[in-house]
């Protein structure tokens, strides 16, 4: 390692001083930047590189043209499919969720117990929100058999399973719906109660309030976090792999089975994948963040 | 507004039955091990396996190291932004976001092909090294909401004052760090502390990926295998969820936005 | 029959009672002021003549037709907030139609009355800005051109200027008044500033705790205060306590010093404990010729407030306080020194009311 630039300069006080400010300065973020460049940046540039590199490290896009092969588009549509559903379902639900939580006329302490819920699962994810999937709605789930023994209704001769495409998204919705609270109820307490006043008292009811003024100020931070569930869903692998297994052929999945054993027997082509997600993870969220800097000038 | 007050009711009574019937039907099924009656004899498997007490210490330790080693690096980091360096406070901050935005698989997928046995940095050589190289992808997992906390504590209490005080006093910067700023964050610090606990105590991805004998490959070796003892697994990972965020809320009570709330 | 009556209004919130017995009738194109400190329940009775609140009982009538069971956008009133609580998601002109368009009038009349309004405001420059690039002033004109624009039967205005400057809030309360003239709208002013209620009133409705001490022009409260509390809450008053001697011939004690009051003692046993006002510009130093009331004290304070010096004179229990003018020409009054005051004999006003307040 060579020096640092800092530590050559003699410690003569007097000529020391007057760059030790800027220096030191720099000293104390440097852990920081060193730690972001190993664990943050390198990783990924890595995989974009090489999504542009062939087994030899020469240029190449063939990666990028392998992406179009039916198995790995199916399983890039599957997984944008589930995410966006659990997306914009968790968005919907948890909007209503947070308006009856927040302006619904509840007593008191509503608000105070769904706020605390909300933050605690979307940090029950992951395997243990699988194994609660299983068993309430697995084949020997309780509600499966409650719904057997007392309606006489057999779930899975509808077709239904819990490690399918819509059971893997009604679990989704347990982290996805909490966090659209938890992120919109700001937003909700940023709506001020004179706004609703002026209307009413201008002649407007309900409808044109939520029509004209609700609304319109809110989309922004609606559409925004519905974009955040998307990638936040888009990215998950272990609720995924809990449930089913590699039973949905999620992107996440797949790439979790190739950084495992190179099942696409192409080391660049799983670069490639990565590349593409990292695509759609960071599209989804700077338009998060452009809808969230419009929503600011609002309040 | 009256009128729609039995339609919050619903919302809620809807929601409610959504949230809840998985955790009580994980219990009641946890409870099942022993044919005709419920005993919390899965409970006691789990206890007395051995891997269990192995992962879970393993996953307590690692996610222990990670808070100490994680705020070790904020706190400077978000000390100086503050203080000296607030031209750099955009990019720390998209640095500190970028956890958000890369999902943990493929950050890990640069670390499993960066840091190989044949790399400059072999990390993944030793078992001592990956232990490292997990911890260090943890600190990155923790860092959003890390940052944030911290930066909001440091914003709360006016380090630049805090900072000259202490100088104009004639203390040098680290027993300025170590014995004014830090005492002074400590909400910040114990709150990101336990989210980070609960995020790292369960994690698969990244420990499975690693190869490491973490609680989270753990679990999912276990779903594989067993029929009641995940659901006693998920009801205990649960409690202890639970617990963080209890920690938390009391901590956080009667300040400005909780740590999990502005970590998104 | 008053353009907008209001009759024995209550209102409780919880073990709260918050306004009672509030009876008022205002006439068409008054401009009435509530005045009081916070919570004494001026803001819940507006908004119960707007139809936030529902009131517990009592009734509230404008132009003979009784609103009490209305709702808000029902009344046909316009309201002005202290937040100015304009959309922030629409223009200035989109705010000022709002009322309109729900209203389902056509584009062209729309169009025309946002122009009318804006001109009657003085801002047709800003149609097309946004709330948020506006300042504080001209958001609350908008504000008020946006309540205006539906041709209201009342206006309403919560406190509209606290929160702006104090040279804007002189500017835009002249402003408010020239309007509401030119327009000759019944308007209900809800503040808790006394200057701001006398200088813009016809009649200024006085609350404490909930029930109304008094309702007068801006002169007779100024000047007759009926209560100790509207006393203290209109300007600077020196307030004594003296005894009655005889209230036939007005003759009372203060710190065993005799004055004579001229009015107002009627039916006050002897020997009873009364409250008095004095305000302190009735207040001169010296002697004073025949017929004035005359006491002596010492100086214990001396402020000096520019074109006016504020001197307090310590009685015994009591203490008076009296403004000179400024002159340049003489040095104030020292402290200790024992000086007499005088004062007319119609000054001293007989407060009702006790204690309260």
């Amino acid at each position: 390692m060579t020096p640092l630039p800092a530590e050559t300069v003699p410690p003569s006080r007097s000529l020391a001083a007057p760059a030790a400010p800027i220096s030191f300065a720099w000293l104390g973020v440097a852990p920081f930047f060193v730690f972001a460049v190993l664990f943050l940046v390198l990783p990924t540039l890595h995989l974009v590189v090489g999504a542009f590199q062939d087994a030899d490290g020469n240029f190449t896009l063939r990666n990028l043209a392998n992406l179009f092969q039916p198995q790995i588009v199916a399983s890039f549509w599957v997984t944008i499919k589930i995410s966006m559903i659990s997306a914009v379902g968790g968005a919907v639900i948890g909007f209503l969720l947070a308006y009856a939580g927040v302006m619904g006329g509840l007593p008191r302490w509503v608000r105070p117990v769904l706020m605390t819920f909300s933050g605690v699962a979307p940090n029950f994810a992951g395997i243990p929100l699988a194994f609660a999937f299983l068993a309430t709605l697995g084949r020997t789930g309780l509600v499966t058999a409650l719904l057997f023994s007392v309606f006489g209704f057999k779930l899975y001769d509808t077709g239904f399973s819990i490690t399918t495409f819509w059971g893997l998204i009604l679990a989704y919705l347990y982290f996805q719906i909490p966090l659209m609270v938890l992120i919109l109820v700001p937003a909700l307490d940023g709506l001020k109660k004179e706004w609703r006043e002026a209307s009413d008292i201008l002649g407007g009811n309900g409808w044109h309030f939520w029509r004209h003024v609700a609304i319109p100020i809110l989309w922004p931070s609606l559409v925004g976090t519905t974009l955040l569930l998307f990638a936040n869903a888009f990215g998950a692998v272990a609720t995924a792999y809990g449930l089913t297994g590699s039973g949905i052929n999620l992107v996440t999945i797949m790439l979790f089975a190739q950084i495992r054993g190179d099942v696409l027997h192409d080391q660049n082509l799983g670069y490639a994948i990565s590349l593409g997600m990292v695509v759609i993870t960071v599209l989804s969220n700077l338009a998060y963040i452009v809808l969230r800097a419009r929503t600011r000038r609002f309040q | 507004m009256r009128r729609a007050r039995w339609v919050s009711w619903l919302i809620m009574a809807i929601c409610t039955v959504y949230f809840a019937t998985p955790l009580l039907c994980t219990f009641e099924f946890s409870l099942r091990l022993k044919r005709g009656e419920y005993s919390f004899a899965a409970y006691e498997n789990v206890f007395k396996d051995s891997r269990f007490q192995e992962t879970f210490l393993y996953s307590t330790v690692l996610s222990a190291a990670t808070i100490v080693f994680g705020t070790l690096l904020v706190v400077p980091t978000a000390y100086w932004v503050q203080l000296r360096l607030p031209r750099l406070r955009p990019v720390v901050e998209f640095l500190t976001l970028m956890p958000l935005v890369i999902p943990a698989i493929i950050l890990v997928f640069g670390y499993v092909r960066i840091y190989n046995s044949s790399s400059i940095l072999p990390m993944t050589s030793a078992s001592w090294s990956t232990d490292m190289l997990l911890g260090c992808s943890y600190i990155t997992l923790a860092l959003p909401y890390m940052y944030r906390a911290i930066d909001t504590g440091l914003q709360s209490i006016d380090v630049k004052t805090l900072t000259e005080a202490a100088e104009s006093l004639g203390a040098k910067w680290p027993s300025i760090l170590f014995g004014v700023i830090l005492p002074n964050l400590r909400v910040a610090i114990v709150s990101s502390a336990f989210l980070t606990f609960a995020t790292v105590i369960g994690e698969f991805t990244m420990a499975s990926l690693l190869d490491r004998p973490a609680f989270g490959p753990y679990l999912q070796l276990i779903g594989a295998s067993r029929a009641y003892e995940p659901s006693a697994l998920a009801v205990i990972t649960f409690l202890i969820t639970w617990g963080c965020m209890g920690v938390i809320q009391l901590l956080g009570r009667g300040r400005r936005g909780s740590v999990s709330a502005s970590a998104y | 029959m008053a353009f907008l009556e209001i009759e024995n209004l209550r209102k409780t919130f919880g073990a709260n009672t918050v306004v009672q017995g509030f009876d008022l009738a205002v006439e068409k194109g008054e401009f009435i002021s509530f005045l009081g400190p916070s919570g004494c329940g001026k803001t819940t009775t507006l908004r119960m003549v707007a139809g936030f609140e529902q009131p517990d009982s009592g009734r509230i009538a404008i132009g003979n037709k009784d609103v009490t069971g209305l709702r808000a956008n029902q009344r046909q009133i316009g309201m002005v907030f202290q937040s100015y609580a304009l959309f922030p998601n629409m223009t200035v002109a989109e705010n000022v139609a709002y009322g309109l368009k729900i209203a389902r009038r056509p584009a062209a009349e729309i169009r025309a009355r946002v122009e009318e309004m804006l001109a009657l405001i003085k801002l047709p420059s800003m149609a097309q800005r946004y709330p948020h690039q506006l300042s504080g002033g001209q958001q609350q004109r908008v504000a008020l051109a946006r309540a205006l624009s539906i041709n209201p039967q009342v206006l309403l205005l919560d406190e509209p200027l606290s929160a702006l400057d104090a040279k804007i809030r002189i500017s835009l309360r002249e402003e408010i008044r020239a309007v509401q003239r030119k327009l000759g709208i019944t308007t209900i002013y809800v503040t808790h500033d006394q200057e701001e209620a006398l200088s813009i009133s016809d009649r200024i409705v006085v609350m404490n705790e909930g029930r109304i001490d008094q309702v007068g022009t801006p002169f007779e409260i100024y000047n007759r205060p009926k209560t100790r509390f509207v006393a203290s809450f209109v300007g600077t008053l020196n307030i004594v306590q003296g005894e009655v001697l005889d209230a036939a011939l007005g003759r009372i004690q203060i710190d065993g010093q005799e004055v004579k009051v001229s009015r107002g003692l009627n039916g006050l046993a002897s020997g009873a404990t009364q409250a008095f006002a004095l305000r302190p510009e009735a207040v001169t130093l010296g002697e004073g010729g025949d017929g004035r009331n005359r006491l002596r004290g010492t100086i214990d304070q001396v402020s000096f407030l520019g074109s006016v010096v504020r001197i307090r004179v310590r009685l015994k229990d009591n203490a008076i306080l009296l403004d000179t003018f400024n002159n340049p020409n003489l040095t104030p009054p020292e402290f200790g020194s024992a000086v007499a005051v005088n004062f007319g004999t119609e000054d001293l006003l007989v407060l009702e009311g006790g204690e309260r307040g």
